[in-house]
């Protein structure tokens, strides 16, 4: 049997989920025995259009994208949107905060005009998407998970519970309890609540759960002394562009 | 050779970090355009850090870059810290000093073994080289795999350490963690050994272009975090007077804008600062030099990739010393060194694996971002990629087109580019 044929790509993006995608194979070396990667810029020279799984990388950010991302979803029977950047628009999102002219001219300056740009998008705003792995950046495990589901045929398993399940497992105290603001309430699982196990408060990367229990945040936050228009500067580090939920 | 016509248009350069295309055109052996263009859609960060709270910068800036993650979180947190006035303990200092050697490591066995290593075995990735070279891919590997956990050890995480904060860090290292990472560098001496020996035995292309050579400098060690900024042309600059050095400007076929110094264009990165520190690397790394024929002043660029190897080894050694230091102190955790905010400002640099980067940031009395400024290595190196393709093609003009694209996607690659991070950019002049 043919192994599947399995392409990278990437728009705007800083190429961290692609690396975490290289280290994830120096425990799972057998993956590529079972899979034929044909398409991956940044690590390998050959490129070749006939792919089955395309994994995309990255926000879409200019007109120019589109058409090379809707050629992607062409060819691809199945497009994962790789990582919080095509998930969510992740942190190129802040941008669209501000006015896109003072954008392009505080970087560019008179030359503004020289460089297309629109408002940072997820993939999903601009093709069908069938699957995201959330996350800046993506878990490696999770990664390994999502390709094996992929191969026999499965749902990959993203979960849908909140990062403070994943907290709590690991035994953490609390971030509230320490002072510190966390979106872990209201954020997808399966980063293994990295951030709160090392002392840094869930900044959302992996964007919210798909019915998040919107009351109970309320009341930890008030319990803490805080509001919603308090973290709200927090909650648009990754989740500034909104339309963003495509794993359900 | 005289009458030749090459016309190449490398759309994509592979195995580089971003998009970027090599553009050549000759006609009856006249150059006519022979450039490296970067088509990386542009991201805009200075634009939009504007308005976030001082506290989430580093995080935010480290997104820049997946491979230099950490290296912008420290540039991030010295400017930032020199803003507050931030002073760190010596432990938080020697964990900054640790986690950046763990990137170096990351980021140099990524460019030679996974990158460059594949052209010199006529192989379009590191991936067949699993068949045909299979103790170099699992030593490649496993050097990698050190580097990364060196660094998720001290961070949290390798790409974009959740751990680094201002003021020092939210989670510490145990001393049992830090002997058994001790013992894997003691070990990876060997791995060291071989990648010398590796590499030494590769024939890089011979060509020579002298530049000025840009790195930081400091009195006491081989830098990569703070001191001052020095040029081989003789130029010494206090980092807060980045922008003399700096002088950027927009050209039309890139989103990633040049520099231009002393000459018409400078080097920085591994051989900028092999060439400008040589004297403060550790014994071990100067005996690498010699095993690979290197000493002060190596104006081959090809050659980068060799200071790289060099530099594996000297992080190697000095991360195998900063632990004995830690230990011997004793390692105890530590809540980040506390700050006041204020409206204040500061400039923050270091010597990242592709080169002497800044980050500069202007806070208000809240402490929010109102200005903000990244100047990134690989875009101080586009004007000097570009003086080396148009003194290196006619030397090799009389060879099969294949083998000129091959040739120049090689240079190109020894810059180590990474090209997302270069799209960046801010025209802003303080004053």
């Amino acid at each position: 049997m043919a192994k599947p044929k399995v392409a990278f790509f990437d728009f705007a993006c800083c190429e961290g989920c692609q690396l975490t995608v290289v280290d994830s194979l120096q425990d799972h070396v057998e993956l590529l025995d079972a899979v034929e990667i044909v398409n991956f810029r940044e690590a390998i020279s050959r490129q070749d259009d006939d792919y089955l799984i395309a994994f995309v990388e990255g926000s879409i950010t200019r007109p120019q994208d589109e058409e090379r991302l809707k050629r992607i979803r062409q060819q691809a029977a199945i497009v994962v949107a790789l990582g919080a950047c095509a998930h969510t628009a992740g942190v190129n999102a802040l941008k669209n905060l501000h006015p896109l002219e003072d954008v392009r001219r505080w970087v560019y300056g008179d030359k503004a005009e020289w460089y297309d740009t629109y408002a940072a998008r997820p993939i999903s705003a601009v093709v069908p998407v069938d699957f995201a792995i959330p996350g800046c950046p993506i878990d490696r495990d999770e990664f390994i998970e999502v390709v094996k589901a992929l191969l026999v045929g499965k749902k990959p398993p993203i979960p849908d519970y909140p990062v403070c399940v994943e907290c709590k497992l690991r035994g953490n105290v609390c971030m509230f309890h320490i002072g510190k603001t966390c979106l872990g309430p209201v954020t997808r699982a399966g980063c293994k609540a990295i951030c709160p196990t090392h002392g840094d408060g869930c900044e959302g990367c992996r964007g919210p759960i798909p019915h998040p229990n919107e009351n109970a945040m309320k009341d930890v936050l008030a319990e803490a002394g805080l509001t919603v228009e308090a973290i709200l500067s927090r909650f648009t580090m990754f989740n500034a562009y909104r339309e963003s939920e495509v794993v359900e | 050779m005289s009458q030749v016509d090459v016309n190449i248009h490398v759309h994509h350069l592979t195995r580089v970090e971003g998009h970027g295309d090599i553009v050549v055109d000759v006609k009856n052996g006249e150059i006519k355009t022979c450039r490296f263009e970067v088509v990386e859609a542009p991201r805009f960060f200075e634009a939009f850090v504007r308005g976030r709270p001082y506290s989430e910068l580093s995080h935010i800036t480290s997104r820049i870059c997946g491979i230099c993650s950490v290296g912008h979180s420290t540039a991030s947190l010295e400017a930032t810290e020199k803003a507050l006035g931030v002073q760190l303990t010596e432990q938080a200092r020697l964990l900054r000093k640790l986690i950046f050697h763990g990137e170096i490591i990351d980021s140099h066995v990524l460019h030679t073994y996974y990158l460059v290593a594949p052209d010199f075995f006529g192989a379009h990735s590191v991936i067949p080289l699993v068949e045909t070279h299979r103790d170099v891919v699992l030593r490649a590997l496993r050097v990698k795999k050190l580097a990364g956990d060196l660094c998720a050890m001290v961070g949290g995480r390798h790409t974009h350490p959740c751990a680094m904060t201002v003021g020092g860090f939210t989670h510490t290292p145990t001393e049992k963690e830090l002997r058994a990472m001790q013992a894997r560098l003691i070990e990876a001496r060997a791995d060291m050994d071989e990648t010398v020996a590796l590499f030494a035995t590769l024939p890089w292309p011979a060509f020579e272009r002298e530049t000025e050579y840009v790195s930081l400098s400091k009195p006491d060690e081989y830098a990569f975090i703070g001191g001052q900024i020095k040029t081989t042309d003789g130029f010494i600059y206090p980092i807060e007077d980045y922008q003399k050095v700096t002088n950027e400007w927009c050209v039309p076929f890139s989103t990633a804008k040049w520099t231009r110094h002393n000459r018409e264009s400078y080097m920085v990165g591994a051989l900028a600062r092999f060439n400008n520190n040589y004297e403060q690397l550790h014994p071990r790394a100067k005996e690498a030099a010699a095993r690979l024929g290197m000493k002060p002043l190596v104006t081959n660029p090809f050659l980068n990739s060799a200071a790289q190897v060099i530099e594996m080894v000297h992080s190697v050694e000095d991360s195998i010393r900063i632990i004995d230091e830690l230990l011997t102190r004793g390692v105890k955790a530590e809540a980040p060194a506390p700050h006041q905010v204020k409206a204040c400002e500061g400039v923050g640099s270091c010597d990242v694996p592709r080169g002497i980067l800044f980050h500069h940031y202007v806070y208000d009395d809240n402490g929010i971002c109102v200005r903000a400024n990244c100047i990134i290595p690989t875009n101080q190196n586009w004007a000097n990629v570009n003086a080396d393709l148009q003194a290196f093609l006619p030397q090799i003009l009389d060879r099969p087109q294949d083998e000129i694209r091959h040739l120049l996607e090689m240079l190109v690659r020894a810059y180590d580019p990474c090209i997302s991070c270069s799209t960046h950019f801010l025209n802003v002049t303080f004053v």
